[in-house]
């Protein structure tokens, strides 16, 4: 009893306990002092102001009230600071997780372990009303849950995936450089933590009345939505800071703390794929933020940006358009965030598990880069039916599947690399291969909607959902959980179940084959995406119920995962340091990482991939003192 | 040349993959039927799309199975074998760069071409106007005696110039069969233009995200003979006023958009359904019982929020009735009263 009552005491005064009461207060006392305001004014309290001015200092008291501040208010008041390390004195070690922590690889687990929740809230809701489609007519939702669901399901799952991004980023970056920590810890703290009350209100939203707009949010109807969208708008505008300072550090992270010898073109591969994210996380984020805050100020305030009838004499029309440039802008770029990571996991795997070198490192550093750089220039394609320019159409025709170029190189890339290999296949390795099938079909998928003609019917259909899905899991996903299989080892120094490993990969990938295809198929056939109910005239009803039995699977074969991660971790410690026989940094010291990684800077001496090349090391963990 | 047999055997399989892959996808990847010239043209270019997707897919596929099974470490080679040593090879690098630029280059002259051919005008053109709302369809015939219907009538191999426009939020107007798709955004007017090839009845479904009913925004479309489209015209051309108000009632009801959301049969949509309302007592939001007579149906229409029907929430019917029949009552010199005519209308679906 006393140790329930000791639990709970340490859960209640955790980081994260203490965030959520913190925004709850900030909340309440936002929308208390703008209703307090105007009722001593005389006038009626403005709910959606209210909750507005609420939003914005229920997380900046979210932070507060986590102590992620507390450092940088220190610094403020002319104080000095240690860098806090290790676990909280005092308390049991796995408050750390629950709590400020600015060590990079606590951070890492936090945003992994959070990814993994919202994942499941996501896919949760996905089932819902995929069960409500899998046959025609409306069985047990109504239109307007419908739609908050399904709108919710969207950003739900970007912010899973974005705090997966930010969970590989954040563990793997230093590690692999050679560097005791990222360059700004404390910043990296605020990164996650920011992530923590802007989701409160995106989850918020779904439950104050809802919105339909999808996460896309166009107006005209997102400035009619209920206070749903208002919520949801605030949310995604403030997590949009989590990867604006994430993306700056990792930046600076590489350019400044890589280990004597590491030249760029020898870092490890996956570092290539985070700084190439990182550029369009720290450049495009902004865009959308803007844009999100001029929906809030029509919305609060009646500014015209997007309304195009005109409001009075000399006063120019507002453009509904406009808003999807502003958004699009970010929201095509943020998709090559979401995949280069993984990607970057694919190419870090198949020369450890092929034995041999990763082939065309350089041109696969490149199109990394090329990929960001050339994700700036298409986001119209999403706009071809918008009723936009009409000369627009063809550039962004040219260049959207000017992108496909350099994601070729990929692809023959890892064909050359498990070419001539000796190939293993353990569970990480099955889900890179996975991937590279998966995410083949969602890019295969992708000139089809870049040509305008094809294009014309294929938007707004599901084949775009096929398109999308397909894309994220095969390029996120997927290399996602090879990467937790992977580096699980080295984060626990236990080893996962590898039979409950293979089934997890052998239920998921033919089943997100069935539903990618199946998508695709209703969407060539007529299905609109975003509708609540479908007309059985189109005869899409059995593949309808195919696609929903094929999530379902997919449902399931996450949560074996789940198990097989949290039972694993009572598992028997493991023998070897070094499983996968990789030549990374990472793998040649103890397992779990000690604090501060490396207790010495340790040299590149030769080439990250040289697999098969008799006495070559990539690193030497004992260099000489002087070297 | 070392890896030579394999490069053959890998090449057969990627031609037989290609054609299995091929033929899959034609059975997968089904068309609707083609019902337009413009699908004509973009259907070849869909066949051209499957027919690369087929390859490129079979290609890496084939590459990464025959890797999979051929160089996989054997049970009886030691743990530490290693495989072959090789960093890369910068003539595939290029080859690889370079084919693929130039198929970019090749559909995007194909996509811009035939966009071209798609948008570009015909002097036979007729002018039909689309306009959306939440959630219904109106077609409006400016050069066909301003009929409004809310089906849209089109004559087979006569082109059209659909101007659109939405008077709330975004809609988007796609009939599948006729491949091409165009949002509707309030404020402005876009255009789309079809030529329908074969007669039937298709349906125009809303394709943007447009609130509460966007999965049933739909109307019939109804590509008919010339002739026969000229009898549709000659009998929708009938004056209104000329109509018994009955009939009226029935026409305002499509030509404001009413029957997107009040059903006369029945069906549960946004709103009440009128089938059986009038002469009924129902239930305000307020709590209050009351009788559905005259005086509450006008009332329901001009001001939608003052006696709401339980279970349906504020805002969500236009608040401007009274602005637009007064509109279009001023066409017809007073002659009509549209709340009248709906009156009678809804009236009438409860004998």
């Amino acid at each position: 009893m006393r140790g329930l009552f000791r639990f709970l005491y340490y859960l209640l005064t955790t980081g994260l306990v203490r965030a959520l009461v913190g925004q709850a207060i900030g909340m309440l006392a936002g929308y208390g002092l703008v209703n307090g305001i105007r009722a001593l004014m005389g006038l009626e309290p403005a709910q959606e102001a209210g909750w507005v001015a609420g939003a914005f200092l229920g997380v900046f008291t979210a932070l507060l009230a986590a102590g992620v501040l507390g450092d940088w208010l220190r610094w403020a008041a002319g104080r000095r600071t240690e860098l806090r390390h290790g676990p909280p004195a005092g308390r049991p070690a796995w408050t750390r997780y629950l709590s400020v922590d600015y060590n990079h690889k606590v951070i890492g687990i936090q945003y992994g372990v959070t990814s993994i929740i919202v994942l499941l809230v996501g896919g949760i809701l996905a089932l819902i009303f995929r069960v409500e489609l899998a046959v025609p007519g409306m069985q047990f939702l109504t239109p307007d849950t419908y739609n908050t669901i399904f709108s919710a399901h969207g950003i739900i799952m970007i912010a899973s995936i974005l705090a997966g991004v930010g969970a590989m980023g954040n563990y793997l970056v230093p590690m692999m450089i050679g560097a005791p920590d990222m360059a700004f810890p404390r910043l990296n703290a605020f990164s996650f933590w920011i992530a923590v009350p802007s989701a409160m209100l995106i989850i918020a939203a779904m439950f104050v009345q809802g919105w339909d707009t999808g996460w896309v949010a166009y107006p005209p109807l997102s400035i009619r939505g209920p206070l749903g969208t208002q919520l949801f708008l605030l949310g995604f505008f403030l997590n949009g800071f989590s990867s604006i300072a994430s993306a700056i550090n990792i930046i600076v992270t590489v350019l400044t703390m890589r280990a004597p010898g590491m030249s760029l073109f020898r870092m490890p591969i996956f570092v290539w794929g985070s700084v190439a994210a990182s550029i369009i996380q720290f450049t495009a984020t902004q865009t959308v933020g803007l844009a999100l805050l001029m929906v809030t100020m029509q919305r609060l305030f009646g500014l015209g940006f997007f309304d195009a009838t005109v409001s009075a004499p000399g006063v120019p029309p507002g453009d509904p358009i406009l808003y999807q440039h502003l958004f699009w802008f970010y929201s095509h770029p943020v998709v090559y965030v979401f995949v280069l990571p993984g990607l970057g996991v694919i190419s870090e795997l198949l020369p450890v598990f092929s034995r041999k070198p990763l082939f065309g490192y350089k041109w696969i550093a490149l199109s990394s880069i090329a990929i960001a750089l050339v994700g700036f220039l298409v986001w119209s394609h999403h706009m071809f039916t918008s009723g936009m320019d009409e000369y627009l159409r063809i550039p962004f025709m040219f260049s959207t599947m000017l992108v496909a170029v350099p994601t070729g190189v990929k692809f023959f890339s890892w064909i050359g690399t498990v070419w001539g290999g000796k190939l293993t296949f353990p569970t990480p390795m099955l889900f890179a291969l996975g991937a590279i099938s998966v995410f083949l079909i969602g890019g295969l998928s992708g000139p089809i909607l870049g040509t305008v003609p094809t294009d014309l019917h294929l938007h707004d259909s599901y084949w775009i959902v096929g398109h999308f899905h397909a894309t994220m899991f095969g390029g996120f996903v997927f290399p996602f959980f090879a990467a937790i299989y992977y580096w699980y080892p080295k984060i626990t120094g236990r080893m996962f179940n590898e039979t409950l490993g293979k089934l997890h990969f052998w239920l998921m990938v033919p089943g997100f084959w069935v539903m990618s295809l199946g998508q695709m198929r209703i969407g060539l056939l007529g299905m609109r995406r975003r509708i609540a109910d479908y007309d059985p005239a189109l005869q899409i009803d059995f593949t309808q119920t195919l696609i929903t039995i094929a999530g379902l699977v997919i449902g399931w074969s996450v949560l074996i995962m789940i198990y097989n991660l949290v039972s694993s971790l009572r598992a028997a410690p493991i023998a070897a340091p070094n499983p996968w026989r990789s030549r990374s940094p990472e793998w040649q010291v103890p397992s779990p990482m000690p604090e501060f990684n490396y207790d010495r800077p340790f040299v590149v001496v030769g080439e990250p991939y040289d697999y098969g090349l008799a006495d070559s090391t990539y690193v030497n963990m004992q260099p000489a003192t002087g070297d | 040349m070392k890896y030579g047999r394999h490069f053959a055997i890998v090449a057969v399989l990627i031609v037989i993959g290609s054609i299995v892959a091929y033929v899959l996808l034609e059975s997968i990847y089904a068309l609707p039927l083609a019902a337009s010239e413009e699908a004509d043209g973009i259907d070849a270019l869909f066949r051209g799309h499957f027919i690369l997707i087929s390859f490129l897919f079979a290609l890496v596929v084939v590459f990464l199975l025959y890797s999979v099974v051929v160089f996989r470490r054997r049970p009886d080679e030691p743990e530490d074998v290693e495989g072959d040593h090789f960093h890369g090879h910068t003539g595939l690098e290029i080859v690889w760069t370079i084919i693929p630029l130039m198929l970019v280059v090749v559909f995007g002259v194909w996509g811009a071409r035939l966009l071209t051919d798609i948008i570009a005008p015909d002097e036979d053109e007729i002018t039909i106007n689309v306009v959306g709302q939440q959630w219904s369809w109106r077609f409006e015939y400016p050069e066909h005696g301003d009929i409004t219907s809310d089906e849209l009538v089109l004559p087979v191999h006569q082109p059209v110039r659909l101007e659109m426009t939405s008077i709330d939020v975004l809609h988007s107007f796609w009939v599948p069969e006729f491949r091409v798709k165009q949002d509707l955004v309030p404020g402005q007017i876009h255009e789309l233009r079809i030529t329908p090839t074969d007669e039937g009845d298709y349906k125009t479904r809303c394709a943007e995200i447009c609130g509460t009913s966007h999965a049933y925004m739909i109307s019939d479309v109804r590509v008919v003979s010339e002739d026969d489209f000229e009898a549709w015209v000659e009998e929708s051309s009938t004056s209104i006023a000329e109509l018994e108000p009955v009939e009226r009632g029935l026409t305002w009801s499509q030509q404001f958009g009413c029957t997107g959301c009040h059903s006369p049969d029945g069906t549960a949509l946004a709103g009440p359904t009128w089938q059986g309302l009038f002469g009924s007592e129902v239930q305000l939001a307020s709590g209050e019982t009351v009788l559905v007579d005259e005086e509450y149906i006008r009332n329901s229409i001009l001001m939608p929020n003052d006696q709401l029907h339980a279970g349906f929430g504020p805002n969500i019917m236009p608040q401007n009735f009274e602005e637009l029949f007064a509109e279009e009552e001023a066409k017809y010199d007073g002659e009509v009263s549209i709340i009248d005519d709906l009156i009678v209308y809804i009236q009438s679906l409860s004998e």
